[in-house]
């Protein structure tokens, strides 16, 4: 009992997100099924991203980049050796997190403006990369033969596989990111967030711990990048390394409450609600785009703790149980 | 590689290099002045180009004239998006009024997109060319970078001469201070800002004059005037002049030696290696 009070709040949410997410497999609704399969990855990405943006401050605007690697390292591992699905994305993960240490030991160095303008010249760097490179299919990209899916029983049994893949990986994110920010590495770099120079004289490492909070946010965009092209059967680089993603990914965080838990899951749940919602209305649906702009500029303005910490700093009393 | 295909083409990048860096320029005073990362900068420059084909298509104007009338254009929509969007979160941390100006992105591709659609549009002008052996000058490539030339003149006689203009390098400079003399800082960034959007509204007018575009054309260059402005060193306008041609010219060399493929590869590695070795710039003070 005292075990579930303490971690509450984590039980509670991860329950949420199981209900929701059995939900389309108990009625058999796959359209449903797709569009929480685009949400538990919006969550994935939101929720790393917050472990660098939210913890420790340093905003990654081409955050996609891990995402693309990943999808296309297992794509490859995938068409190329035949590697069952799962292997292929956790192994993809591998290269993904020592890309990620390497880029990140130099621009971690960097500060505010300099680290946000550097992560997105990287992100464009892998693009062009990609687009040229041939054992990747350069432009074109690569894609899968549809008999790939027969090992997993067809291509609706492989959906389903990529769905509960999903959830896996959202749930881990989540928990991942709730342990972080309870112990004492979380601890560290919450103190790098609010002052740097302050944290190493009360004995912090900061390099070692961003890059640390780094290498971990960069792990699941990698893993979320494999199942969603494994699902997708097609990889190509422009998809595969989206800034406006990496942005709205951003955006989800700002607008769930960044630095909190619950805040990136329900900001990706609100923000894929609301586009479908605009795409789908007739007047709306061409100026989609600009609704979301306003949207955004509005949290930016005059919500600017999010949804979250709105909550936090309205009811006190709360403060204990939402995180 | 022959070295008049070398000449031509390092003469055509160095032209559109000025484009770029007049672009850039305004990225680099808006961030000098306020510590503001512009992200609607590609959708201005956009906006730049439809001005001019609205203004040519609809009215009949010269598109040198029109220019003219976008820079008026430029610098109110500029002032519009300070009060709009950027005032209010002036002294947040940057990720705020990232995510503002990017909102701003969002609102003017989303409307573009309505409006103009995402087919490609041009702005047709003739003005023949002149040749001198390899080389052929086109008229059009001439004027714009004449044009490019003036505005940035213009410019600093405006930063420098003017009285408004100093209010705008006292501000960038420490504006507590610069408020203590009695300079409105509101208005200062506001117009700070203005003539921010004013100079991407007149590169991609430039640019419209010379190449085909869409609503969503700005984004290139968006990303040049990033590479640039990290070339020239954050909130210096004459730098950003300078890689502008900088990098004009090592795109025209590069295409020469290697792919046309592989030249953004090498002009956003460029970028990151010069953030991290050298972040005030090549041409700013060592780090």
């Amino acid at each position: 009992m005292s075990r579930f009070r303490e971690h509450g709040f984590l039980l509670s949410l991860l329950g949420v997100i199981v209900a929701a997410a059995a939900t389309p497999l108990l009625l058999g609704n796959p359209s449903l099924r797709e569009e929480l399969f685009l949400v538990l990855m919006l969550a994935t990405l939101a929720s790393s991203l917050n472990i660098i943006m939210g913890y420790t401050g340093y905003v990654s605007f081409g955050h996609i980049v891990f995402f693309g690697l990943g999808g296309y390292f297992a794509f490859y591992l995938m068409q190329t050796y035949q590697w069952n699905f799962v292997a292929a994305a956790l192994a993809a993960a591998l290269p993904s997190c020592v890309i990620a240490l390497l880029i990140g030991m130099p621009i971690l160095r960097l500060r505010g403006a300099y680290f946000a303008l550097a992560t997105i010249g990287i992100n464009e760097a892998t693009r062009s990369f990609v687009n040229n490179f041939d054992p990747f299919g350069g432009a074109v990209g690569m894609f899968f033969n549809f008999s790939v899916y027969d090992a997993y029983g067809g291509a609706r049994n492989a959906a389903q596989l990529a769905y509960v893949g999903m959830l896996a990986v959202a749930l881990a994110a989540i928990v991942t990111s709730y342990a972080i920010k309870r112990s004492k590495f979380g601890l560290a770099l919450l103190a790098i967030r609010e002052d740097q120079d302050v944290a190493m004289v009360v004995g912090v490492r900061p390099a070692r711990a961003k890059v640390t909070a780094y290498v971990i946010s960069a792990f699941f965009p990698s893993l979320a990048g494999a199942i969603f092209f494994f699902k997708n059967g097609i990889i190509e680089p422009g998809p595969a390394f989206d800034l406006l993603r990496s942005i709205e990914a951003l955006v989800m965080v700002m607008l769930g409450g960044i630095g909190t838990l619950a805040g990136p899951v329900i900001g990706a749940a609100l923000y894929e609600e609301l586009r479908g919602l605009l795409i789908t209305n007739e007047t709306l649906s061409s100026l989609h785009l600009f609704v979301a702009g306003v949207v955004l500029l509005v949290v930016v303005l005059f919500v600017t703790a999010g949804i979250i910490g709105t909550v936090r700093q309205r009811f006190p009393p709360l403060r204990r149980y939402v995180q | 590689m022959s070295l008049d295909a070398l000449v031509a083409s390092s003469i055509d990048g160095l032209m559109l290099g000025f484009l770029y860096g007049l672009a850039a320029m305004g990225l680099t005073l808006i961030f000098g002045v306020m510590r503001v990362i512009n992200l609607s900068h590609g959708p201005v420059i956009a906006l730049g180009m439809f001005v001019i084909l609205e203004l040519t298509t609809r009215f009949g104007i010269n598109p040198y004239l029109a220019l003219v009338l976008a820079l008026a254009i430029g610098l109110a929509f500029g002032v519009v998006i300070y009060f709009v969007a950027v005032q209010r979160v002036i002294n947040a941390p940057e990720l705020t009024t990232l995510l503002a100006t990017f909102s701003v992105n969002l609102m003017i591709i989303g409307l573009g997109t309505v409006i103009w659609t995402t087919s490609p549009r041009a702005v047709n002008v003739s003005l023949g060319s002149v040749s001198a052996g390899a080389v052929t000058i086109l008229g059009t490539h001439a004027v714009a970078v004449a044009i490019a030339i003036a505005v940035t003149i213009g410019l600093y006689v405006f930063l420098y001469r003017t009285r408004p203009g100093k209010s705008i390098r006292a501000v960038a400079n420490n504006r507590a201070a610069a408020e203590l003399m009695g300079i409105d800082s509101n208005a200062v960034l506001a117009l700070s800002f203005g003539l921010g959007t004013m100079l991407a509204m007149a590169s991609g007018g430039l640019l419209a004059t010379l190449f085909s575009f869409t609503i969503l054309s700005g984004g290139t260059y968006e990303t040049k005037s990033f590479v640039i402005v990290v070339l020239g060193g954050l909130g210096n306008p004459t730098g950003a002049l300078l890689g502008g041609v900088l990098l004009g010219l090592l795109e025209g060399v590069a295409t020469i030696a290697m792919p046309v493929g592989w030249v953004p590869v090498f002009e956003y590695v460029i970028f990151v290696l010069i953030l991290l070795l050298r972040p005030r710039g090549l041409l700013g003070p060592r780090a």
